[in-house]
């Protein structure tokens, strides 16, 4: 699915008058460095490989000095900046059916639109679709459908499923067979040149450093308050490991960095900067499950910062690589020693890759440890691979924990399944149900089963 | 009647040592029909009001409003009446409706300036010297025929003034058309022009007043005619002071109260259930704009919900929409769907598809009464799945919202409700359920209040625009 988040800009730009971290300004300038290279990539001689957010391999891409682009994260660019709306008509008027993922509808009228990415750049073609296969049917189709428009090899890396949450030898042994017989091969003809396994060790090295970082920004949010809000905010924490820079020394100087925010913000009691201005004073921590809307994205937002709720955690930022709490309780990390068992086990690690046991485990050591008030699903009509079973998963979290669970349905980046009324009434009614049932002293009405003659 | 009896005594008692009636105000503003409850401070239901919630939101909240304060003046009119004995107590139905029919009146005078205003424009010039006698007429003669509205027996299809009068300009319209020398469809132009602004205006009326000149066209002059002077202008009189406010509604961000006051239509709808039927535990809400499931714990408040998306398939519109197709009344839908011979299949709830579903069906001779039998079966089976989907049906079950006063919807529901969780399940309907979300609305208020927060009550100002 979906995934991590490039962004151009903050959404606090909204707010109002918001000191901008530095975090912010620095992701800005890699994204904008990355594009710029993207842009240039014909005229200077460098390959360019398209590939999936989940298990996604971009150290071995950087190490063999390939350029990344990765199709959803300019579809949910696409979305924030208004424009997939239109190129879903695009893709809809070529014959793609109302129930395909918009991801792929808007990345393919993107395409048709003259490919102009989230810079305003024009984006490269691809020499090559790195199809790695996390979960979702639909990524095959995606690059099987750009593939006849580009006339570029695929290379396909099959992730199985994880569907006990336990990942075997024989998967791992599967994965790194189809690392080392197809992808690697293919990638280094691309490139031109042998994989250098040290530059890949090291290189996975830069990755664990981030990844420790982004784990210490994820459990700062066990402190009350919040300083950040890890589903709104959170999106675009992962925007660089989720995407063209894990495993590079940008990423682990804003992660340092973001972690530094985030302990001084801690350390000073403040929440995070919100579309409503810093919301240090929170009313509700939530548990998020789901995407986003990207549609509506300050909209959604807005529903939730206005009324003092912040997200403490979600599983949507963990859909490119699950860090801080696996199935087995402890969370990923690469390991430079072991460079393609690692890089195996961070693909079946995804949560995407997981089944409903896992994910439901994960949601309520989250809604436990995060000590939240509430955990809320957002349903979106696009995604199979999220939607299916959530009505069982929000039963059984609340079960388990006894946390009310409440479940609002939109779409990833097509407007016209964002209700804005029905949403934030949804949203409201939640939010209330979740003050009501803290303890407030409802004055009993015990009355016989008649109805009271009165009314 | 005992004519010694002191009716401010009796009040005071009644009104205890503050000397005022407190009440809290529950608003519910939906998309057809605008719900006001009034709670005593002891949690009793005191008064209630309803008026349809055209155009102007403001305006329909305020007239439910006031529509629940003149029940609350006529609970203390029972109170004094009450104490004075069996004949004065069988004075109050008549007092209620002689008020009622005082209420109407002084909406015809408005109608009449309306309407004069009208003709007016620049637009009526060329009609104007036949229009304007013709409305002139049509109205003397529906305040001819209006005491038979209101008297012993009266049946009013509705208590909307929009819809009596509307029934009744029709019918004096027609009659004065049948002589070929009055357009009767401008004439109906007219009305429909008229009560718009009719009903966006916020009338103030008098209590005492309206009351005093009901009480003395029911008993001739005389002692019983004086102390019940007395009696309707010490209720008249009588301070009531509202204490906090709550509002919810469909669509809320629109709703004309303040932040603070306003509360989820879920919550208010879940807590009115409950209070009537105390051993509810799931709530079935079908209003004219969406449909909720509502489960809810032993004191009422809500542990989970689910309603219908954006899209309005299968609510209370749906079957307007229907009745509009059939050229029937609403409220005819129910009892003529139940004398279906069998249920046809019907594919769609969509509302836009569920027209060409219903002619196509016709057209090929189906029958009409077991059509709709299956359209209520489509919308019940899709309020089934919203119910599933908040985590079933617990015992008990209330049905709520307009679309309960359908018979034909309840007998599919409990049919349903039998086959799938069991014919153990208590189903509970109401035939005042619309009332639920306002009830609700005003506990919480209450509770507001007790706990020295209660919300400040909105003035409405702004319904005076229009
Ligand atoms: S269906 Fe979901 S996981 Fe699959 S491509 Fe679309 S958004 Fe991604």
């Amino acid at each position: 699915m979906s995934t991590g988040h490039m962004m151009a800009d903050a959404p606090s730009k909204d707010a109002a008058a918001p000191v901008k971290d530095h975090s912010q300004v620095r992701q800005k300038e890699m994204i904008a460095d990355h594009f710029d290279k993207l842009a240039r990539a014909k005229e200077d001689g460098r390959k360019v490989v398209y590939t999936f957010v989940p298990g996604n391999l971009t150290e071995l891409i950087l190490s063999l000095d390939l350029l990344p682009v990765l199709p959803e994260i300019n579809a949910l660019q696409s979305g924030m900046r208004k424009k997939s709306a239109g190129y879903i008509a695009e893709a809809e008027k070529s014959g793609h059916s109302e129930d395909v993922c918009t991801y792929v509808k808007c990345d393919i009228g993107m395409m048709k639109s003259g490919n102009i990415g989230p810079t305003g750049q024009k984006l490269p073609e691809p020499d090559l679709l790195l199809l790695s296969y996390t979960g979702c049917f639909t990524f095959l189709k995606w690059f099987e459908l750009l593939r006849e428009e580009y006339h570029c090899p695929v290379v396909m890396l099959h992730v199985p499923y994880q569907p006990d949450g336990v990942i075997t030898a024989a998967m791992r042994t599967y994965i790194v067979d189809q690392l080392e017989r197809e992808v690697i091969p293919a990638l280094e003809k691309l490139a031109g040149k042998t994989l250098d396994r040290n530059e890949l060790s090291r290189r996975l090295a830069l990755s664990a450093q981030a990844e420790d970082d982004l784990v210490a920004v994820w459990e700062s949010a066990k402190h009350s308050p919040s300083p950040i809000d890890g589903y709104f905010g959170g999106v675009y924490y992962i925007g660089p490991i989720f995407s063209a820079f894990r495993g590079s020394e940008g990423a682990v100087d804003y992660y340092r960095e973001l972690r530094q925010e985030c302990e001084a913000r801690v350390a000073l009691n403040l929440g995070p900067m919100t579309p409503d201005g810093q919301l240090d004073d929170q009313k509700y921590r939530l548990v998020v499950e789901g995407p986003p809307n990207w549609t509506s994205f300050n909209d959604f937002w807005h529903m939730f910062s206005k009324e003092k709720a912040v997200v403490v955690a979600s599983t949507y930022t963990r859909v490119g690589g699950l860090y801080d709490s696996g199935p087995d309780g402890k969370g990923f990390r690469h390991d430079p020693a072991r460079p393609l068992e690692t890089l195996a086990d961070y693909c079946l690690g995804c949560y995407t890759n997981l089944g409903l046991p896992s994910r439901i485990d994960l949601l309520e050591r989250y809604v436990r440890d995060y000590k939240a008030d509430g955990f809320l699903i957002n349903s979106v009509k696009s995604c199979n691979s999220f939607s299916a079973g959530q009505l069982l998963i929000l039963r059984e979290v609340e079960r388990r924990t006894g946390v009310p669970g409440g479940f609002i349905e939109s779409d990833l980046v097509d407007p016209r399944y964002f209700g804005k009324a029905n949403i934030e009434n949804r949203v409201q009614s939640f939010l209330q149900m979740l003050q009501a049932r803290r303890g407030r002293v409802l004055q009993a009405d015990v009355r016989g089963s008649q109805p009271s003659a009165a009314l | 009647m005992k004519l010694g009896l002191n009716p401010q005594q009796v009040l005071s008692e009644a009104l205890g040592p503050s000397g005022a009636m407190r009440v809290t105000v529950g608003i519910d503003l939906g998309s057809t029909t605008t719900k006001s409850i009034l709670l005593d401070p002891g949690g009793e239901i005191v008064g209630r009001g309803i008026t349809n919630s055209r155009s102007n939101y403001a305006v329909a909240a305020a007239v439910a409003r006031q529509e629940a304060l003149t029940a609350v003046r006529f609970s203390m009119l029972g109170r004094v009446l009450d104490a004075a004995g069996a004949d004065a107590v069988a004075l109050q139905q008549p007092l209620s409706e002689a008020f009622r029919l005082q209420l109407y009146l002084g909406e015809l005078d408005a109608l009449r300036d309306e309407i004069a205003g009208l003709l007016l424009k620049p637009g009526f010039a060329a009609n104007r010297a036949v229009l304007a006698p013709a409305a002139d007429e049509v109205l003397r003669r529906m305040r001819l025929s209006a005491p038979a509205l209101f008297g012993p027996g009266a049946d009013r299809k509705s208590d909307f003034f929009r819809d009596i009068a509307g029934q009744a300009f029709v019918k004096e319209a027609e009659d004065l058309a049948s002589g070929g020398q009055v357009p009767f469809e401008r004439l109906v132009g007219l009305y429909d022009r008229a009560i718009l602004d009719v009903e966006t205006r916020i009338e103030t009326r008098d209590f005492a007043e309206l009351l005093g000149i009901a009480a003395r066209q029911l008993l001739p002059a005389g002692p019983s005619a004086d102390w019940l002077a007395a009696v309707v202008a010490a209720v008249g009189r009588a301070p009531i002071e509202e204490v906090a406010f709550v509002g919810t509604g469909y669509g809320r961000q629109t709703l004309p109260f303040p932040k603070e006051t306003v509360r989820s239509e879920i919550l208010c709808h879940g807590r009115g259930a409950h209070r009537v039927f105390s051993g509810t535990r799931t709530v079935l809400d079908i209003g004219g704009q969406d449909t909720k499931a509502i489960q809810v714990d032993s004191s009422g408040v809500v542990t989970s919900f689910q309603m219908n998306d954006r899209c309005a398939a299968g609510c209370g519109r749906y079957l307007g929409y229907i009745a509009d197709e059939l050229n029937l009344g609403l409220h005819e839908l129910g009892p003529l769907a139940l004398q279906a011979k069998k249920q046809t299949r019907v594919n769609s709830t969509c509302t836009v598809f569920a027209g060409a579903e219903l002619r196509e069906r016709l057209a090929l001779g189906q029958r009409r009464e077991d059509i709709l039998a299956g359209l209520h079966r489509a919308i019940m089976l899709r309020a089934m799945s919203i119910l599933a989907r908040s985590g079933g049906i617990a015992d008990q079950f209330t049905f709520t919202g307009g679309v309960c006063n359908n018979p034909m919807a309840v007998k599919v529901l409990r049919e349903l409700v039998a086959q799938t969780y069991g014919d153990h399940i208590t189903v509970n309907t109401h035939s005042s359920s619309i009332y639920m979300g306002a009830l609700g609305a005003a506990m919480y208020a209450l509770d507001d209040h007790r706990e020295g927060r209660g919300g400040i009550l909105p003035t409405f100002a702004v319904a005076q625009a229009a």
